[in-house]
């Protein structure tokens, strides 16, 4: 128990790192990216997070998020790149 | 400690490191594409040492069958997403960092 605390704080961690990156990021790609990487360590840490309080059956939440973290991801560069989602 | 104990562990101690170090990677790192090199290892590498650290605590169950299909998908859509925003910043014009200071010719 004690290692997946220590494991969530390690996530919050690299995910404060990927949100200032997106905070500062030059370019809307840099934030594009960081905001993809910061989707991967929230599936993560939704999947540790039925493991801190005992009820493993969270991961389907982190699937579901897998899911639409992949899809936001090509819309938004998509609509970056056309000004326009369609 | 029982021995899938210490394998989870270890699994997840080194998945904490390389997803701290791409984490601090993508921060520091000097431009986009630079960036996008720890990005794609911490995609990779770190997310298969944590579910993998995870699935081995929960054992043989439906719970680490879940993990394997989360398992699964991230490594098929993260490439695609990476590959993805790679394109569309190359697309858009955008050169790679050079030693220099200017940019690198194409």
């Amino acid at each position: 128990m004690t290692v997946f605390f220590g494991v969530g704080g390690a996530l919050v961690v690299a995910m404060l790192m990927l949100v200032v990156r997106a905070a500062l990021g030059p370019s809307v790609y840099d934030r594009i990216l960081a905001m993809n990487s910061l989707g991967t360590k929230t599936v993560l840490f939704i999947a540790l997070l039925g493991f801190l309080q005992g009820r493993p059956d969270f991961v389907d939440v982190a699937l579901v998020y897998a899911l639409v973290n992949f899809v936001s991801t090509l819309a938004i560069l998509r609509m970056v790149e056309n000004a326009r989602l369609s | 400690m029982s021995a899938p104990a210490v394998v989870s562990g270890v699994l997840l101690g080194l998945g904490c490191f390389v997803a701290l170090t791409s984490a601090l990677g993508v921060l520091r790192f000097p431009d986009f594409f630079t960036r996008m090199h720890p990005a794609g290892k911490s995609d990779t590498l770190g997310q298969t040492l944590i579910l993998a650290g995870l699935a081995v605590a929960a054992g043989a169950s439906l719970v680490s069958l879940k993990l394997g299909l989360i398992w699964l998908f991230l490594t098929l859509s993260t490439p695609c997403s990476t590959h993805a925003i790679a394109r569309a910043a190359w697309i858009d014009g955008k050169l790679p960092w050079s030693k220099g200071g200017g940019e690198a010719a194409s």
